[in-house]
């Protein structure tokens, strides 16, 4: 059985990924016509490349229909319940860094921290009569989160773009997202709550705990060998 | 039928007998509610569903929401309900996902000291032989020792809130003695506050200047409140941890002569006097003080378990008092209420079916 590695299937990510591997002697590359998603590994033997949605990877690895797969850290923990348990991290990549933050308006001056929201929370629900709304598409990231901190008559409405317009838009009174540099967040009037961010993502290098591996283990040993990655127990 | 079946149907019987009357309830409930009562976090433990017209439903988590609002339409007055049937919870790893629950409410404005007792030695005979090991508590003496803290109202709100968050509860508590990261956050908030400092940002969003600056007030208020003194703050963490046979846990409670407990205190013992005369062996009966604050969260008064020892199971059962639910639920009307469910799949794999 040939061992499949399943990477983004286009932008940055796909360029970056291919990097990394390229700078540990292994290189991947797309084949066949430009819009095709096909492509093919040398350097080590018995690997198939699988070009795929960044965000479909976490569900692949769980299914078992990849061996290996290169994702946002943030996705895996977001989309797979219990991630530990489908899923190793082998290797951070080092790139795609981006944190998933709340935020509130700038003009709330008097929140800086989840234990400011969570007081205001409370008050917004004594005026308005419904609970605070948070915009994301991180709910099982930002739920985790904010009960692990106590913060309370939240609820979280899903908004899966332009997510910094929500708050003007009135549809939801604090965001949160991903951000690299924070631009968009100040170009909406928000501002990051000082405490720690919900997860800091970067793109990595996943094994799959329920993949059949079988002969796909001599190719994963040769792999992860010049890849200089260390195996886990198990694998 | 299967077993736990067999065991429900039985365990119903019996309580029917004692005088309940059966109450039967939708699988699908209103999703709104229930977020409402338990906040966001029960979206992780119920299971959501969409309805085309009547929008969000959830696969019922428990009984107790539909069995007071059933009530609360026209219930006669005392009243014994029973019920059986599956409830949905998620759950991480093998844990049953869909379970049943057999259980017993009852609505009585009198004695409510006799309301838990009945309530407590009903279960406690209908779990006899089983080898379990009973657990009481008392969220009433949690919230009264609260209330009795030497500090503003808006501080004794806030730690209200979060009597069911116990890590969240402690947090605020060390602040508010003016310890801890919350605590010199705050004060550096509060001296930016103070020095009058603006920001360059349109007001945007539903909440307006006007609650920003109500904040900002209530903030300043409140760093010019004395921190909650050291030994009240100890006094409250040590309640908190305190475990015993309960005529002992009385005593101890009793010993410390703090004057906001007495009437908490003297419910318990109530309660006591009342177990003792439904039957019940109090000398060696458990209270653990902090039993109920986590995962109960509507229970404000008595609480119980059962749970067997020494095995990697849910409590066979649990129960309390929920007096503000029916408040809550009741839009204006309200009523003591105290009650328990049993799970029939835990008996029986307890081997004693």
């Amino acid at each position: 059985m040939r061992l499949k590695l399943g990477v983004p299937s286009k932008g940055r990510l796909m360029e970056q990924t291919f990097d990394w591997f390229g700078a540990r002697g292994v290189s991947l590359r797309r084949t066949g016509a430009s819009r095709e998603y096909a492509g093919a590994v040398e350097g080590v033997k018995g690997v198939d490349l699988v070009l795929l949605s960044a965000s479909e990877i976490p569900r692949e690895l769980a299914a078992g229909r990849i061996h290996l797969g290169v994702t946002g850290s943030d996705l895996v923990r977001e989309h797979l319940a219990d991630w530990a348990r489908e899923v190793v991290e082998l290797a951070p990549m080092g790139f795609g860094h981006a944190d998933l933050i709340v935020a509130v308006p700038k003009a709330w001056v008097d929140v800086e921290t989840l234990d400011d929201l969570d007081a205001v929370a409370a008050a917004f629900r004594a005026r308005h009569g419904f609970r605070l709304r948070i915009a994301t598409k991180y709910h099982r990231l930002l739920r985790d989160y904010l009960r692990a901190h106590g913060v309370a008559d939240y609820q979280l409405v899903d908004s899966q773009g332009a997510t910094e317009g929500t708050v003007k838009n009135l549809t939801a009174e604090a965001i949160a997202d991903i951000t690299s540099t924070g631009e968009t967040l100040t170009a909406n009037h928000l501002k990051i709550l000082r405490d720690a961010p919900v997860h800091r993502s970067q793109a990595t290098l996943f094994a799959a705990r329920g993949a059949e591996w079988g002969d796909a283990r001599e190719a994963l040993a040769a792999l992860s060998a010049r890849l200089g990655v260390a195996l886990p127990d198990g694998f | 039928m299967t077993g736990a079946e067999q065991l429900a149907a039985d365990l119903l019987a019996k309580m029917q007998a004692a005088g309940a009357q059966p109450i039967a309830a939708q699988v699908l409930q209103p999703a709104e509610t229930l977020l409402d009562l338990y906040g966001e976090d029960i979206r992780a433990r119920a299971y959501v569903t969409q309805d085309p017209r009547l929008g969000e439903m959830m696969l019922r988590p428990d009984f107790t929401v539909p069995v007071v609002q059933a009530h609360m339409k026209g219930g006669a007055e005392p009243a014994r309900y029973c019920y059986s049937g599956l409830v949905f919870r998620k759950q991480e790893g093998a844990r049953a996902r869909e379970y049943l629950q057999v259980g017993y409410e009852l609505f009585a404005r009198e004695d409510p000291a006799r309301a838990d007792a009945e309530v407590f030695a009903l279960f406690s005979q209908l779990l006899e032989g089983r080898g379990l090991r009973a657990v009481t508590g008392d969220i009433g003496i949690l919230k009264a020792a609260v209330e009795g803290l030497e500090t503003s109202p808006a501080r004794k709100s806030a730690l209200m809130r979060h009597i069911w968050r116990p890590r969240r509860f402690r947090a605020l508590l060390e602040r508010m003695g003016g310890q801890g990261p919350l605590a010199e956050a705050r004060a550096a908030l509060v001296a930016r506050l103070r020095a009058g400092e603006t920001v360059d940002a349109p007001q945007i969003g539903l909440r307006s200047r006007e609650e920003i600056a109500e904040r900002v007030a209530r903030l300043i208020a409140d760093a010019d409140t004395p921190p909650i003194p050291a030994a009240q703050v100890h006094a409250l963490e040590q309640l908190l941890a305190l475990k015993g046979p309960v005529p002992l846990a009385l005593a101890e409670l009793r010993a410390q002569d703090w004057a906001a407990l007495a009437p908490a205190l003297d419910r318990l013992e109530a309660r006591l006097e009342a177990l003792e005369a439904a039957g019940i062996d109090t000398a060696t009966l458990p209270f653990e003080a902090s039993f109920g604050r986590t995962n109960m969260e509507y229970y404000d008064g008595f609480v119980f378990g059962f749970i067997a020892p020494g095995r990697d199971l849910p409590p066979v059962a649990t129960g309390g008092r929920y007096d503000a639910l029916t408040a809550v639920l009741g839009q204006g009307r309200a009523i003591p209420a105290v009650g328990g469910v049993i799970r029939p799949e835990v008996l029986e794999a307890l081997g004693c079916g």
